[in-house]
C-alpha cells in the first residue's frame, strides 16, 4: 500500500517521515512508562511481564526514527524543495554526497540526527545486554526512553525538519553553506553526536542504579564498555573537527577555544574522568558516588553544549540561527534531566562509606587526584565559556574571554595531570611501599628529563623551556605505560587486551602532547605578496608561485594558485590553494593547499589578487601538527582494545555484587599490576 | 550534615540554570568593544533588497554612519524601529542595517511593512560579519566615523532618551571633527 502511495503521490513522502517521527515519539512514551510499571510491581503480579516490553519498544522507537531520517535524506537527494529545511540547505547542483550530508547541515536536521543517534544507542543497549539482569536493563531503557521523549518532542514542536513551503515551492534551493561542503563535515557531526549521546547511556545506567539502589561493581562493569564507546566517538569527533578547522577555515589553526569546541571538550574531560572512575568502582568498589556524579555530569555537559549552540546565548562560528524559544526548551530538558537525577542522587546515594579502604600511596589516590584535576580543568573551561554570560547576568557589563585565558589556565593544570598520570599505572592498588615506588620511578624520570632537555637543542638548535617541558611530560607518560606493560609481562608472561588498550590510549596522549608542543613553538607563518615566478623561503622550504588557473566546480568557480614547493633544490610538491566563489550563496571561500607529512605540513592559502598579476599568499610551516590527530586515533584504538576485553562479553554471568568478588577477579589479571604480594593482602 | 552535602550538586546546577535562564532573556547594555577605535572589519555580503548586489565596507566610508544590527526574530528590534525611522531623517548621519542571521523573505516583508529606514541593509545570513564585529545579539548599533573607524558600540534598543544620552553628543563631536577636516 505504501509503495503504491509513493509512486502515485510523491509529494506525500515527507509527510510519511513526519508521521514516522510522531510514531517514534509514541514508542518513546510507552518505553518510559510500561517497563517501569513492571519493575515496580510485586513479583506475583501479572504486570511483571511488562518488563519484557522494554526491548521491543526500544526497537520500535529506533526503527521509526530511522525511517524518518532516511526519508529526509531521500527528500534531499530528489531535491524536494517543498520542504523548507531542504530549500534552505540544498541545491540541485550540489553533489549527491553533500546532499546527504546536508541532512545535518542545519539545526532541524542535525537535531533529527541527534535523536537518531540516541535511539541507535538505545537499540544497541537492548541488543547487547544479555549478560545483564533483565530488570536492570528495563530501567536503563526506560530512562533512555525519557530522554528520547524530550528530544523527539523538541524536534517536532520547535524544529520540525519536515515543515513545508506550500503553495510557493521554490524552483531552486539556497544551497548548503560552502564551509560545510567538505568530507570532514560529512562525518564530523555524526561522530560527535554519537559521542554526546553515548553519554546518555552512561547517564541512564547511573540513574537506573540510583533507582534500584545498587551502585555496585557489577553496575560499573556493565556500563564501562558503553562509556568507553561514547568517549571514543567523542574523541574522534573532536579530532575530526579540529582537523577540519585546520584545513578548511584557512587560518591554519587547530583549536580556537570557541564556545562550541569547548562544549564538546567539557564532556570529553568529564568522560575521561568517568572511564577511570568506573574502573576503580569495578575493581575496588570505591568512588561509587563520585562515579555516579561524573556519569550524570558527563551527560549534563553534553546537553549544556547543545543548549549553548542552539539557543543563541553565545555567538560562535558554529551558531545555528538564534531562537530563544528553542533555548528555553533545551534549558527545560536540562533542568528536568539534571534536576531529576541529582535529586534522586541526593536521596539515594550510598550512605554506607565504601568498605574498601586505601592508603595515601596507592593507585586509588593517583586516580582520584587525576579525576579531581580533570574536573577542575572542566570547571575552568566552563567558566571561560560562560564567563561573559555570568558577568552579564550579574549586571557588570561585558567582558570577553579568549584563548589567552584558556592557555594560561589550562596548560599548567594539564601539566600537573600528566605528571600524576605517569605515576598512576606504576603504583599499586590499596597500598604501595614507598621505597618500591621510588625505585620504579627513577629510571623513567631521569630518561624523560634528559630527553626533554636535549630535544630542543638537537631539533631547534637552541634551548627552549616550553619545548623541554612538553617533551619531558610526553616522554614521561609514554615511558611509564611501556615500563608498566613490560613489568606485567615479566610477571605473568601475558598481557590482557584491555591492558594493551590502556597502554595504547596513554601513548596516544603522549603523541598528542608532542604535536601540540612542537607545533605551538616551532610553527612559522608569513603573509607575502608574490609576483609570478617569485620565490620565498620559509623554514628551509622554497615556495614558488607559478600562476593561477581558473577551475569550475559543480556549484562554484575557483581561482587556483599553482605553487611549487622545493627543499634543497629538490621538488617536493605542487600545492593548489583555491579561492572559491559559490554561485548560489554568493560566498567566497578559501581552500588551503597542504603538503602533509608526519613531521611537518607545508600549508599555503591564497589571499587577494593584487595589481600586476601578483597575489597575496599566506604560507605556514607546521611541524608535527599531524601528531595531534594521530594521538587521538591511538586513544580510540586503545578504547577499542579495552572494549574487546572478554569480561564484557561473558553471557549470563553470575551476579557480581560485592567488591570482594571484583578483587578476586582482578587477581586473575586484568589491566592492573598484579603482584604476588597482593593475593595475600586480598 | 552528611545528607545535606548530597544536595550540593543539585544546588550548584540550579544556580547555573538560573544564570543560563537570565542569559536567554538578558539584554546586555552598552558593551565596551575591543573594536572601538579600530577600522570596520572588511566584508563582502549581499544587499538585503537586491541579492545580486554585493556591498563591502567601502560602501560605508565617508559619512558619519550608524550600523544597526537587526533581525525579524528579535522583538526588541520592533520596539526600536519607529525611532530608527526618525533617526533616518537626520541629515547628519547615514543609517545602515545589518540584517543578522535572518531570512531574506521575512526581512524584506518587514521593511515593506514597517517602512525602511536604512540606506541599505547588509544581509548577513550566516552571521559572519556579526562574528567579526563581536555582535552579541540584536539589536546593537555601531557608530562609525567618516574615516571608517568604529567609535561606539551600543547594545540594546534605541529610543528618544537613549538617543539623546548616548548618541547625540558623539554625533555632534564627530560632525565637528569632520568639518575641521580631521
Amino acid at each position: 500500500m505504501i509503495p503504491d502511495l509513493v509512486t502515485k503521490m510523491p509529494e506525500l513522502v515527507p509527510e510519511l517521515g513526519h508521521i514516522a517521527l510522531i510514531i517514534a515519539l509514541a514508542f518513546s512514551i510507552c518505553l518510559s512508562v510500561i517497563p517501569l510499571v513492571g519493575v515496580y510491581c510485586s513479583e506475583q503480579s501479572t504486570l511483571k511481564r511488562l518488563i519484557g516490553y522494554a526491548k521491543p519498544l526500544t526497537f520500535g522507537m529506533f526503527i521509526f526514527t530511522s525511517i524518518s531520517l532516511v526519508i529526509l535524506a531521500y527528500s534531499f537527494v530528489i531535491d524536494d524543495f517543498s520542504i523548507k529545511y531542504i530549500a534552505s540547505h540544498s541545491n540541485t547542483h550540489l553533489p549527491y554526497y553533500f546532499k546527504v550530508s546536508a541532512v545535518w547541515g542545519g539545526h532541524e536536521g542535525s537535531l533529527l540526527l541527534w535523536v537518531f543517534a540516541l535511539t541507535a544507542w538505545t537499540a544497541a543497549v537492548a541488543s547487547f545486554s544479555n549478560g545483564i539482569e533483565e530488570e536492570f536493563i528495563a530501567r536503563v531503557l526506560a530512562v533512555m526512553g525519557m530522554i528520547a521523549i524530550g528530544f523527539i518532542a523538541f524536534t517536532l514542536l520547535t524544529s520540525n525538519p519536515f515543515e513545508r513551503l506550500w503553495p510557493n515551492v521554490p524552483m531552486e534551493g539556497r544551497d548548503l553553506n560552502p564551509l560545510l561542503q567538505d568530507v570532514g563535515l560529512i562525518i564530523h557531526p555524526p561522530l560527535l553526536y554519537l559521542g554526546y549521546v553515548g553519554f546518555a547511556v552512561a547517564f541512564a545506567f547511573a540513574v537506573a542504579a540510583l533507582m534500584a539502589g545498587k551502585m555496585d561493581a557489577a553496575w560499573a562493569r556493565w556500563s564501562r564498555p558503553w562509556t568507553v564507546g561514547a568517549w571514543m566517538f567523542l574523541t574522534l569527533g573532536i579530532a575530526l573537527g579540529s582537523w577540519w578547522a585546520y584545513y578548511e577555515l584557512g587560518w591554519g589553526g587547530w583549536w580556537f577555544w570557541d564556545p562550541v569546541e569547548n562544549a564538546s571538550f567539557m564532556p570529553w574531560l568529564i568522560g575521561t574522568a568517568l572511564i577511570h572512575s568506573l574502573a576503580v568502582t569495578e575493581k575496588r568498589g570505591t568512588f561509587r558516588n563520585w562515579t555516579i556524579l561524573l556519569a550524570i555530569f558527563a551527560f549534563g555537559l553534553s546537553l549544556l553544549g547543545t543548549f549553548l549552540v542552539r539557543s543563541g546565548v553565545i555567538t560562535s562560528v558554529h551558531s545555528f540561527a538564534a531562537d530563544p524559544s528553542r533555548g528555553i526548551f533545551i534549558l527545560m530538558l536540562l533542568a528536568i534531566a539534571m534536576g531529576g537525577s541529582l535529586t534522586l542522587y541526593a536521596f539515594r546515594a550510598n550512605t554506607v562509606a565504601s568498605f574498601s579502604r586505601f592508603a595515601f600511596y596507592s593507585r586509588e589516590t593517583a586516580l582520584l587526584l587525576c579525576n579531581v584535576i580533570l574536573v577542575v580543568a572542566t570547571v575552568t573551561v566552563l567558566l571561560g565559556t560562560l564567563y561573559p554570560l555570568l558577568v552579564d547576568a550579574m549586571g557588570y557589563g561585558k567582558i570577553s574571554v579568549g584563548p589567552p585565558y584558556f592557555n594560561a589556565v589550562f596548560v599548567p593544570i594539564m601539566s600537573i595531570l600528566f605528571i600524576i598520570m605517569g605515576i598512576g599505572p606504576l603504583i599499586r592498588w590499596k597500598k604501595a611501599k614507598q621505597g618500591e615506588l621510588r625505585k620504579k620511578l627513577i629510571k623513567p624520570s631521569v630518561l624523560s628529563i634528559a630527553f626533554g632537555l636535549l630535544f630542543p637543542v638537537i631539533y631547534g638548535g637552541e634551548f627552549n623551556a616550553l619545548v623541554s617541558m612538553g617533551m619531558i611530560l610526553a616522554m614521561w607518560v609514554f615511558l611509564v605505560v611501556i615500563k608498566e606493560m613490560v613489568n606485567q609481562y615479566k610477571l605473568t608472561s601475558k598481557i590482557t587486551i584491555s591492558h594493551l588498550g590502556m597502554t595504547i590510549a596513554h601513548a596516544g596522549i603522549a603523541i598528542t602532547i608532542v604535536g601540540v608542543t612542537l607545533v605551538s613553538v616551532y610553527e612559522s607563518e608569513t603573509n607575502i605578496k608574490m609576483a609570478l615566478n617569485e620565490k620565498v623561503i620559509i623554514s628551509g622550504y622554497e615556495i614558488e608561485f607559478s600562476g593561477i588557473k581558473y577551475v569550475e566546480g559543480p556549484n562554484y568557480s575557483a581561482e587556483q594558485g599553482q605553487i611549487n614547493v622545493y627543499k634543497d633544490g629538490d621538488f617536493v610538491a605542487l600545492l593548489k590553494p583555491e579561492r572559491r566563489a559559490y554561485r548560489v550563496q554568493t560566498m567566497g571561500m578559501t581552500e588551503a593547499g597542504i603538503d602533509p607529512g608526519l613531521f611537518r605540513d607545508v600549508y599555503v592559502a591564497l589571499g587577494d589578487p593584487l595589481p600586476d598579476g601578483a597575489w597575496a599568499v599566506r604560507v605556514h610551516y607546521k611541524p608535527f601538527v599531524r601528531w595531534i590527530w594521530l594521538g587521538a586515533i591511538f586513544m580510540c584504538l586503545g578504547g577499542i582494545f579495552s572494549m574487546l576485553d572478554k569480561r564484557y562479553r561473558s553471557k549470563k554471568t553470575s551476579k557480581v555484587s560485592s567488591a570482594a568478588v571484583a578483587d578476586s577477579q582482578e587477581n586473575t589479571g586484568s589491566n592492573l599490576t598484579t603482584h604476588p604480594a597482593k593475593v595475600s593482602e586480598a | 550534615m552528611d545528607k545535606l552535602i548530597r544536595f550540593l550538586p543539585l544546588i550548584l546546577v540550579v544556580a547555573l540554570g538560573v544564570v543560563l535562564y537570565r542569559g536567554l532573556s538578558l539584554n546586555p547594555q552598552d558593551m565596551p568593544s575591543a573594536l572601538v577605535g579600530k577600522a570596520m572589519p572588511s566584508f563582502s555580503l549581499a544587499s538585503l533588497n537586491d541579492s545580486k548586489k554585493t556591498v563591502t565596507q567601502a560602501d560605508l566610508i565617508g559619512d558619519i554612519v550608524l550600523v544597526n544590527v537587526w533581525a525579524t526574530w528579535c522583538p526588541t528590534c520592533k520596539y526600536e524601529h519607529p525611532y530608527l525611522v526618525d533617526i533616518a531623517k537626520d541629515p547628519q548621519v547615514k543609517l545602515y542595517g545589518l540584517n543578522y542571521k535572518d531570512e531574506r523573505d521575512a526581512a524584506q516583508k518587514w521593511l515593506r511593512f514597517y517602512e525602511d529606514p536604512y540606506v541599505f541593509s547588509i544581509f548577513d545570513e550566516e552571521g559572519t560579519l556579526g562574528l567579526d564585529l563581536g555582535v552579541y545579539g540584536a539589536p546593537e548599533t555601531f557608530v562609525i566615523d567618516h574615516h571608517g573607524i568604529i567609535r561606539k558600540r551600543f547594545a540594546g534598543a534605541i529610543d528618544t532618551k537613549v538617543w539623546q544620552r548616548e548618541f547625540e553628543p558623539l554625533i555632534a563631536q564627530l560632525t565637528k571633527e569632520k568639518k575641521q577636516g580631521k
